[in-house]
């Protein structure tokens, strides 16, 4: 049996759907220009730049998109699979900032941190996809968000989750992924991408977010709904009236998204928050976010959608007891509620941080929650007493041919990151901080990156250097020119 | 007893009760109690009371904006009164605060507004997707001491440059102070952009926007006209 958290029963559901449509026609939701012609076009009356969305016409849209779709890693496996209970990872997005390895003290990240991060990513099976984890500060801001992705499509095989930071920024994006994945059609059919897309609390679909919908359902790239209630600040203080707020933020989205490109494929996610009423600091490892995390996504896997959530992560500013309850917690309940996507391995202090060491420490406490949800099963016909009938009560069962053959089914070994005694076998005993460090170095000197067919890899970095030069940025940071000098267009 | 209706008006602040702060305030100009006295000595006690609370934690932010509505209720009493006898209330110094172009976040900079009218700024909040050139032209047309940027997207930080541009453009950096905050704002990126200080939350932010006065007046006396 599959352990499953559930925190909202049927009716409770249905109640928050109710309030949720009632939301999206009165008081309505704001959006931008962009989209009102689409959406007249459908019925639907926007009045003063507030759509008023009929429950009927929302339903009927919500039953167009799609009950799954997989994202597919470079080769074209299908390799992230969105719907169901299915459960898959990524580290947190669009930091600013990391933890310095040598001084465990933030400072602005560097091209050279994101190289490393998506290296280490690489190799930890834990997770199954990528992200734009941080936002490089030695290219241009202007450039910040494709370079991200070029990054991570240089390095690395797995999905990306990853997200524009305009709307015009939006196509950059859509390129490189076009050209690593052989053209727009090829993208369409098998996508490597999800994006973030973000509306603004409560109830408004910006400019920026509306476009970004259109534009990537008419695409065929899947769009990943970040809608951010903070509760009892941008929306109600109780978490039921949040997540009302989350469910009318994503159905709306869902109908402009849907109207765009019916069928086209869509995430009811989040990041949604409790605000703390002594400090306006939105806690993303409170417990009651993490309830948040998992009641949004019970309400949209009621209504059969793919959903994804924000957790993995801890508010203290170093790699601290804290951070690791935090992070562990969240990553259990994530896992137990059958979140498709979990972001946000890796960061701390409130987002405002990523750290690689802290990423290998969530991947323990990821590979931990995932053997959990594998739960208990009967692996023999006799659960116990054909082995009582081999020992008697010798309690001998380290030479039974049952315990060989099980026992890596049933136990999961964490690497040296978690100390279970092995770490002190040198006399000397490292700490946490420690092992993660060289983890995170074991990690990546076992790197080794896969070049793209040397066509696409010349298309990628001719079209980087162009987009690069425009903004006044010569070379790539990161990326070596001896790696592609060969045979770029200089 | 002028004592007794001053601890009343200073505790209906803490209460956060609009109501009976304007009401106390009608009751003190129709017994003949001076508007300034009300605001210095009931009033504004009553609003350092709450910036001390919160800053030790031990008063909530939904308390603290209704202790801020009470606040307005008063002022709305006391400010005309005031005007009628020409009087005007000493005040820290002028600010003008809002949230960044393409930002429409608000709540860090409503909670710096509200704890910088406690401790005696004047403070104009100019609402949120501010640009640069409005900015500006606020700050001449009240004639600001400070300027105070709140972003709270990374996206949007980088916008706070351009009101610090837009300042230098309008000739009036060298009589305005700026000073930067929200979630993704460093120190660091402050200092990037030439403001003049960062705060990491509202009560330094009362400490920075002192601090800046103080360099202010300093730099006045240093350089007469």
């Amino acid at each position: 049996m599959r352990p499953k958290l559930q925190l909202l029963d049927k009716a409770l559901i249905e109640r928050i759907l109710g309030e949720a449509f009632q939301l999206i026609e009165d008081p309505g939701v704001r959006v931008a220009p962009y989209v009102v012609d689409l959406l007249r076009s459908a019925g639907i009356t926007v009045k003063d730049g507030v759509a008023h969305i009929p429950e009927a016409l929302a339903r009927r849209l919500l039953d167009l998109a799609p009950r799954g779709f997989c994202l597919y890693d470079r080769s074209g496996r299908p390799a992230v699979r969105y719907g169901g209970d299915d459960v898959h990872f990524d580290p947190g997005s669009s930091c600013l900032n990391i933890l310095d390895p040598e001084t465990q003290q933030a400072r602005p990240a560097l091209s050279a941190d994101l190289v490393r991060l998506v290296q280490v990513t690489e190799m930890l099976p834990q997770f199954a996809a990528q992200s734009t984890a941080m936002v490089c500060n030695d290219v241009p801001p202007e450039i910040g968000d494709w370079y991200r992705l070029l990054l991570v499509l240089w390095y690395s095989e797995k999905p990306v989750v990853t997200g524009a930071f305009s709307a015009s920024s939006l196509h950059t994006l859509l390129e490189l992924l076009a050209i690593e994945s052989g053209g727009r059609e090829a993208l369409r059919r098998h996508p490597r991408a999800v994006f973030d897309v973000c509306p603004s609390p409560p109830l408004n679909w910006s400019e920026f977010a509306s476009q970004n919908l259109v534009d990537l359902a008419r695409a065929g790239v899947p769009a990943e709904i970040v809608s951010m209630p903070l509760a009892g600040a941008t929306a109600p203080v109780t978490l039921a009236g949040s997540v009302v707020q989350h469910a009318a933020e994503c159905i709306s989205g869902i109908t402009i998204h849907q109207l765009a490109q019916p069928g086209a494929p869509i995430v009811w996610g989040g990041a949604p928050a409790i605000f703390d009423m002594r400090t306006g600091k939105t806690p993303m490892g409170a417990i009651e976010t993490a309830m948040l995390d998992v009641a949004c996504a019970e309400v949209g896997k009621y209504l059969g959608l793919p959903t994804h959530a924000y957790m993995v992560t801890g508010d203290g500013r170093v790699i601290d007891a804290q951070v690791g309850m935090e992070s562990g917690m969240s990553t259990v309940l994530g896992a137990m509620a059958g979140i498709n996507m979990i972001s946000g391995a890796g960061m701390l202090d409130f987002l405002a941080c990523h750290s690689i060491e802290k990423l290998v420490i969530d991947a323990e406490a990821i590979a931990s929650a995932q053997r959990l949800i594998e739960g208990i099963d009967a692996r023999t016909e006799s659960l116990a007493v054909s082995m009582f009938a081999q020992t008697g009560l010798s309690g001998d069962f380290l030479k039974l041919k049952e315990t060989r053959s099980l026992f890596r089914k049933e136990q999961h070994f964490p690497s040296a990151v978690i100390d279970r005694g092995l770490a002190s076998m040198n006399g000397t005993t490292p700490d946490i901080l420690e092992r993660a460090h060289q983890r995170v170095e074991e990690l990546l000197s076992a790197y080794e990156r896969h070049p793209l067919p040397p066509d696409r890899e010349q298309e990628l970095m001719a079209f980087a250097q162009r987009e690069a030069r425009a903004s006044g940025l010569e070379g790539l940071p990161g990326i070596l020119r001896t790696q592609y000098a060969h045979d770029s267009v200089s | 007893m002028p004592d007794d209706n001053f601890s009343a008006m200073r505790q209906s602040i803490i209460d956060g009760a609009p109501d009976t702060a304007a009401g106390l305030a009608q009751q003190a100009m129709s017994s003949g109690i001076a508007p300034i006295d009300a605001i210095n000595l009931g009033y504004v006690p009553g609003m350092q009371a709450v910036g001390e609370q919160f800053a030790r934690g031990q008063m909530y932010l939904p308390d603290m904006m209704a202790s801020s509505e009470a606040m307005r209720a008063a002022m709305a009493v006391l400010d005309p009164e005031l005007k009628k006898l020409g009087a005007e209330r000493s005040m820290a110094g002028v600010v003008v605060l809002g949230t960044t172009k393409g930002d429409i976040h608000e709540i860090g900079k409503i909670l710096v507004g509200t704890l910088l009218t406690a401790h005696g700024f004047r403070v104009h909040d100019l609402g949120v997707d501010v640009s640069g050139e409005k900015f500006a032209a606020q700050a001449r047309e009240l004639h600001a001491d400070i300027v105070g940027v709140s972003a709270l997207l990374t996206t949007t930080m980088r916008n706070q440059k351009s009101v610090v541009e837009a300042l230098e453009k309008a000739g009036l950096r060298s009589q305005v102070k700026i000073m930067v905050g929200g979630a993704p704002v460093t120190r660091r990126w402050a200092e990037e952009i030439g403001a003049d200080g960062y705060a990491k939350d509202a009560m330094s932010a009362v400490a920075l926007a002192r601090q800046l006065m103080a360099e202010k007046t300093q730099s006045v006396v240093a350089e007469p006209a």
